[in-house]
């Protein structure tokens, strides 16, 4: 709650600022240190490209008219070829090409190279969401950031290679299972910016969008401090629904009756399962917490055992606060 | 061989009701499925191509459809995952591979060099076969469980999808032993089978155009087999060369795939690029400007096409080094696309130019695959890729150089060669018609996904957020265009087959040998063989209004014909 | 020379679209080299993969390589050198009509397939036996090297399992291992002058404390790499074999007997890469050091 109500508050005066933070027709805000040096090669290469094309076009319109097929007029003898001409169309191209790509390597440079001092931020990529996990442990599926402060993200995948993608900083690295891919930025404006999963990773792949919430000086560590204590903070039923939400559950599980990859768990605490082995259990909170720790242990019936497990990543107080959640979510309807 | 010679009148094949022409001698389907004849098997190529185009584009409409509103508007997310998918594989490897090399190459390539056919008959019936095998299993997948990977095959993620990776990629690799067939054939047909007279210089730009695509058909194609072949053991046996839970490396097989598929996207353009080398001269009325530059640049496109397959894997965590080299590299291929784009100006310069279907599609071509190239120029660089990988910029980028560039070429080959074909002239007015709408309907599906791309719309995207709803919308009204604009393609197309005006053997005036014979041409394609010469000589042609077609001035010089005459 | 032309056209092993025999020869020639790159291309990739891991993981070739039989691999190399030479033989008979030579050269050659199929499958075999498979199922069995099967279930586990801290060479760590002689188990030869991978694992799990050295960290896509790359060789001899039936076929039929050896020469040529591709796996896979 704190910190949507702070993003939104954030957002509403961001859009006062003039000219929307240098979005232009071609790209939007530019809100990293990076991003300007993205934008002027763009627009550099633009301006070569725009050149190039209204000349071709230009002469093209004007040769239709010029020497268009009509009576008395004849294609007149020219040269088939003339060596100079042709190397001056050659050479010209291949010194622009050349600066082009020196700017856009001494750019890429600058993007892949973080600053010593900069501050670490855990992420993991998972069918279909994203969560950071920051310094003191606490994890969000939002990525919250301190302005002019360089972060440095470590990422991985539990499952297929994602791609974290933040346009408003024109940063973009690919999250591959089985290593540690590394991306850093330094925001340069607070706001609520979008972050997208670009490498196709299946049915949701569209869905895995998560926020870049950037703090202005001294209100990071305020948020993170609030943040990372909810448990004591909010009722555990709440705390529950915040780590049901943020820890990718409802990815899988609805809590609508409506069955995803995952059964729904509206109204099932306390219910009869069938199980896939035919047997049958009552939900309660130890079947609940086993779930969470060895999903394949027992499976409801109807639904494939993909399940990650939630061993280490979730504390017992965690755990019973989503066993108070799920119990929230009443007997009334049925999951099965 | 022999040389001797004499001169006969030039003028050839003006009788139009030529009784034994390739289409009418052998009737019956099995005459067609088991000819040997280049020119029947370039047509059955056609029509099978040309099936999957529309195949592939009415996938595309409903991608388009789908994209109308973000969520949900007629079909499901894994639906539309699949959707483009098929999309991509159909249009790549059922059209775009084969097009021009397999169909218009098919039928041109023997009659341009003055020979019966190809030097490898039999191969070039396999290559066929082969085709319709694989597009059988390829298609079969979308029964089985419509593939859901993208065109691209990613791995882990294609390793551990529950759809029919096995029965699409099984398809695509026959389809690579058709392809490479084709190539293998023109190699050889062009080494050992040119005419008296055709030095390598003298050849054709689209024989060029088509010996550099073959080279890179013989010694690409087999690296996306071998790739393909081990995603199918990944999946079936696991032996974990991909696979990160077994040890293996997923980045490994971007490689792999690439190494492949950045030469394929020349494969599509060089023969392209051949077929608009031809038609601006003829259009032109004009002998092609710079002959060896553009030769040239033919062949250092598919070298240097080989070197640059890592610009896909930009944001993959290769190292900067790799990343460095490869861009670099990328920018060295621009440069004789750049020669041939200025080399087609200059060929307009002083000329008498018609605007006839085919040089309309010259026209839109040049516009549009400038734009297509000049957008790989902001992809090749470093720092502004990482921002537009992956976005509607890059599927903006390919739209206008495949579609832009090859497609509209095709279609400007179609139009060239129909009368040579079917003996049968179309419509210029519908021609004109159609042409129109599909340059306007294509700018406007397409630029719009530059806008949307450089904004940060990712592509692959079901839903999407609503900021792009209007550029989204503009590029779904500008696809329905484009396919009304080939509706009216396939109207007067086939209404030419049957009440068509018949065509002369020369109707646009080129000098190159396949417009010698007949049109449609008889099945052992001519009754003399001839010396070849400059065949961008334009001015030893002039038009006789008795038969509405070209002739020679002064009898083109034959040898005597043995060749044809048993 | 346009008489000489004239009659060749008629010519029954010239198709009608060529001038001359020699035209339609120098086609088919060409032809066949470019399919021959083609091939070397096709393993190209595989090779490839396998110096990519080789570089990356050089321990699991270090391993992996000492349960491949040299004595098996080298015999096989021998059969395939003569093979070549019998059918470049074949071709020579074909050029001087010696129709009977021909025939039995290329029953030879036939011959020699068949035995490198027959060893190959004596190798696979034992790699069966032994679970010493491609990644997904890579189960060694320590009975392998081990008489009395003794709580080797669990320890085989820790074989397959991965063990990133693993130090391999093998070699060395093991010398002492003593795992006593299994007569019928070809391919695996006894511990002191073998490999000692297992036999060292199974003794440590026999003893019943943790294992100090095992198989290194992924040794299971060493043996991906070896069936995979075997494998698509195999198929590839396999259809050596069919084309030179054909060939037999033809020449049955008479078909050599105008000097016409184009096809002969054919499969020589594709037979002589099959034979090169072998002599590469061979040195890759079997005598690594
Ligand atoms: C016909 C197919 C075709 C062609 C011809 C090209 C041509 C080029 N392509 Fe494209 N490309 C594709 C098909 C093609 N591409 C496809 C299918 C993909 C995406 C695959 C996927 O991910 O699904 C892709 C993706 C792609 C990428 C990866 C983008 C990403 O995923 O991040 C890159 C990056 O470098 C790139 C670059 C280029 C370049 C530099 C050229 C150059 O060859 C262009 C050269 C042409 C010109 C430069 C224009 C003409 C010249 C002038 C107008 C004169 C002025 C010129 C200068 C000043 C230089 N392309
Ligand atoms: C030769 C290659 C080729 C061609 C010609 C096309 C043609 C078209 N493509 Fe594309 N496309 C690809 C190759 C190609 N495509 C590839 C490789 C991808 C990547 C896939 C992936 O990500 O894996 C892709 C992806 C792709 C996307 C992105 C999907 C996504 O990332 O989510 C989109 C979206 O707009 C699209 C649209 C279109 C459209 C509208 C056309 C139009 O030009 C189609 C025009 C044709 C017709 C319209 C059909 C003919 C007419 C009729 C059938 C008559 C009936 C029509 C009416 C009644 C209107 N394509
Ligand atoms: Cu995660 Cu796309
Ligand atoms: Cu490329």
């Amino acid at each position: 709650m704190t910190s949507t109500a702070l993003a939104h508050l954030l957002t509403v005066v961001s859009a006062l600022l003039p000219e929307d933070k240098g979005a232009t027709f071609w790209m939007p805000p530019k809100v990293s240190t990076v991003a300007h040096g993205v934008d002027w090669l763009f627009n550099f290469i633009l301006a070569i490209s725009v050149f190039f094309f209204l000349l071709i076009v230009v002469l093209m319109v004007y040769f239709i008219f010029r020497y268009r097929h009509r009576e008395g007029h004849a294609a007149e003898r020219s040269p088939t070829h003339n060596l100079g001409l042709e190397i001056t169309w050659t050479v010209i191209p291949l010194i622009l090409v050349i600066v082009i790509f020196v700017f856009g390597f001494k750019g890429f440079l600058d993007m892949s190279t973080p600053p010593a001092n900069a501050y670490e931020i855990l992420v993991e990529g998972q069918k279909w969401n994203w969560s950071f996990t920051y310094p003191n442990g606490y994890v969000d599926s939002n990525l919250h950031v301190p302005v002019n402060r360089p972060i440095r993200l470590v990422m991985s995948s539990q499952d297929v290679i994602h791609s974290l993608y933040v346009p408003a900083f024109r940063i973009k690295m690919d999250v591959v299972p089985g290593r540690y891919s590394k991306a850093w930025f330094e925001a340069t404006e607070p706001g609520e910016y979008d972050l997208f999963c670009a490498e196709y990773c299946g049915t949701s792949h569209s869905d895995m969008i998560a926020h870049v919430v950037v703090h202005p000086v001294g209100e990071f560590e305020r948020w993170l401090e609030k943040a990372s204590d909810f448990l004591e903070t909010m009722t555990p039923v709440d705390a529950g629904r915040k780590l049901f939400q943020v820890r990718g559950c409802q990815q899988c599980h609805s809590v609508d009756g409506s069955a995803k990859t995952g059964p729904s768990l509206l109204g099932v605490f306390g219910h009869e399962q069938a199980l896939a082995d035919g047997s049958t259990v009552v939900a309660d909170e130890n079947y609940i917490r086993e779930s969470i720790l060895e999903p394949q242990a027992r499976v409801v019936a109807g639904y494939d055992p993909v399940m990650p497990t939630y061993q280490g990543r979730l504390n017992d107080r965690e755990i019973m606060a989503i066993i108070e959640y799920l119990k929230s979510l009443g007997g009334t309807s049925s999951g099965e | 061989m022999a040389v001797d010679t004499l001169t006969v009148d030039g003028a050839v094949g003006v009788d139009h009701a030529d009784p034994g022409n390739y289409l009418t001698t052998g009737r019956g389907v099995l005459s067609w499925l088991f000819t040997l004849d280049h020119k029947r098997i370039g047509l059955m190529y056609l029509v099978a191509i040309t099936a999957s185009f529309f195949l592939g584009g009415i996938f595309a409409l409903l991608v388009r459809t789908e994209l109308l509103t973000p969520g949900q508007t007629i079909m499901t997310a894994d639906a539309y995952n699949q959707m483009f998918t098929l999309h991509g594989a159909v249009m790549i490897f059922l059209f775009i591979i084969p097009g021009i090399p397999a169909a218009l190459g098919n039928f041109v390539l023997p009659l341009m060099l003055g020979a019966k056919d190809v030097a490898l008959p039999r191969l070039n019936l396999a290559s066929f076969w082969f085709w319709m095998f694989g597009a059988v299993f390829a298609l079969v997948s979308i029964i089985v469980g419509a593939v859901d990977t993208g065109w691209t095959f990613y791995t882990p993620y294609s390793t551990t999808t529950s759809t029919a990776v096995i029965s699409m990629t099984t398809g695509v690799f026959i389809l690579g032993f058709s392809s490479i067939f084709t190539g293998l054939n023109f190699i050889v047909t062009i080494h050992k089978m040119r005419p008296e007279g055709m030095t390598w210089f003298k050849m054709p730009l689209f024989l060029w155009g088509l010996y550099s695509t073959a080279i890179i058909q013989v010694l690409a194609t087999p690296v996306l087999a071998i790739t393909l072949l081990l995603l199918i053991a990944e999946r079936a046996l696991g032996v974990g060369i991909f696979d990160p839970s077994l040890g293996g490396d997923p980045v490994l097989y971007q490689h792999f795939f690439w190494f492949y598929s950045h030469p394929a996207v020349y494969i599509m353009i060089l023969p392209a690029m051949g077929i608009i080398s031809e038609l601006v001269s003829v259009f032109s009325g004009k002998h092609i400007f710079g002959y060896r530059f553009i030769a040239w640049s033919s062949i250092a496109i598919a070298l240097l096409s080989f070197l640059v397959w890592g610009h896909h894997m930009f944001t993959s965590g290769q190292s900067s080094i790799t990343n460095m080299i490869f861009s670099a590299l990328t920018f060295s291929v621009a440069i004789p696309s750049a020669v041939k784009v200025f080399n087609w100006l200059a060929t307009m310069y002083k000329g008498s130019i018609r605007l006839a279907a085919p040089m309309l599609y010259v026209l839109s071509f040049l516009f549009l695959f400038a734009i297509g190239g000049l957008t790989g120029l902001f992809l090749g660089a470093l720092s502004t890729d990482v921002h537009l990988h992956d976005t509607y910029f890059v599927v903006a980028h390919f739209h206008y150089v495949m579609f832009g560039g090859t497609v509209i070429a095709f279609l400007g080959g179609i139009h060239y060669w129909w009368p040579k074909m079917f003996g049968r002239m179309y419509s210029e007015r519908w021609a004109q018609v159609s042409a129109l709408l599909i340059f306007v309907g294509f700018n406007l599906t397409f630029f719009t996904q530059f806008v949307m791309g450089s904004h940060g719309m990712p592509r692959r995207y079901y839903n999407y957020l609503e900021q792009f709803t209007t550029l989204h919308q503009a590029s779904t009204v500008g696809s329905y265009v484009l396919g009304l604009g080939f509706l009216i393609m396939a109207g007067y197309l086939g209404h030419s087959l049957f009440r068509g005006r018949h065509a002369p053997s020369n109707p646009w005036g080129s000098a190159t040998l396949e417009w010698e014979t007949t049109s449609p041409p008889p099945t052992h394609n001519f009754d003399r063989e001839f010396s070849a010469d400059d065949p961008y000589n334009l001015d030893s042609l002039r038009f006789d209004p008795a038969i509405e077609g070209w002739v020679r001035k002064e009898p083109r010089s034959i040898l005597l014909a043995e060749g044809g005459s048993h | 020379m346009a008489a000489q032309h004239h009659e060749e056209c008629h010519d029954p092993h010239v198709a009608h679209h060529f001038e001359s025999a020699d035209q339609q020869f120098q086609s088919a020639k060409l032809g066949m080299w470019l399919f021959l790159a083609t091939e070397i291309l096709f393993f190209g990739g595989l090779f490839v993969a396998y110096s990519v891991y080789r570089s990356n993981h050089p321990e699991i070739f270090v391993f992996g390589h000492q349960f491949l039989d040299k004595n098996l691999g080298a015999f096989n190399t021998v059969v395939l050198i003569w093979s070549s030479f019998t059918i470049a033989w074949a071709v020579r008979a074909a050029q001087l009509k010696q129709i009977k030579l021909l025939k039995w050269l290329l029953v030879a050659t036939m011959a020699c397939a068949f035995v490198f199929l027959g060893v190959k499958y004596v190798e696979y075999s034992s790699k069966w036996k032994h679970g010493l498979l491609w990644a997904a199922k890579f189960q060694p069995h320590l009975e392998a090297t081990v008489g009395d099967g003794h709580g080797e279930g669990d320890a085989s586990h820790e074989a397959g399992g991965p063990q990133p801290e693993a130090e391999v060479p093998a070699a060395e760590a093991s010398g002492t291992a003593e795992a006593p002689a299994d007569p019928d188990r070809p391919t695996i030869p006894l511990a002191p002058d073998g490999p000692p991978g297992l036999a060292a694992e199974a003794e440590v799990a026999g003893a019943g404390h943790g294992a100090p050295m095992a198989t290194p960290d992924m040794a299971k896509i060493f043996f991906s790499i070896y069936f995979l790359m075997t494998g698509l060789h195999g198929i590839h001899v396999l259809g050596g074999i069919a084309a030179m039936a054909w060939l037999l076929r033809c020449a049955a039929r008479g078909d050599f007997d105008t000097g016409h050896f184009t096809r002969v020469d054919m499969v020589a040529l594709y037979w002589h890469v099959v034979d090169l591709v072998w002599i590469y796996l061979f040195l890759l896979l079997y005598l690594i050091h």
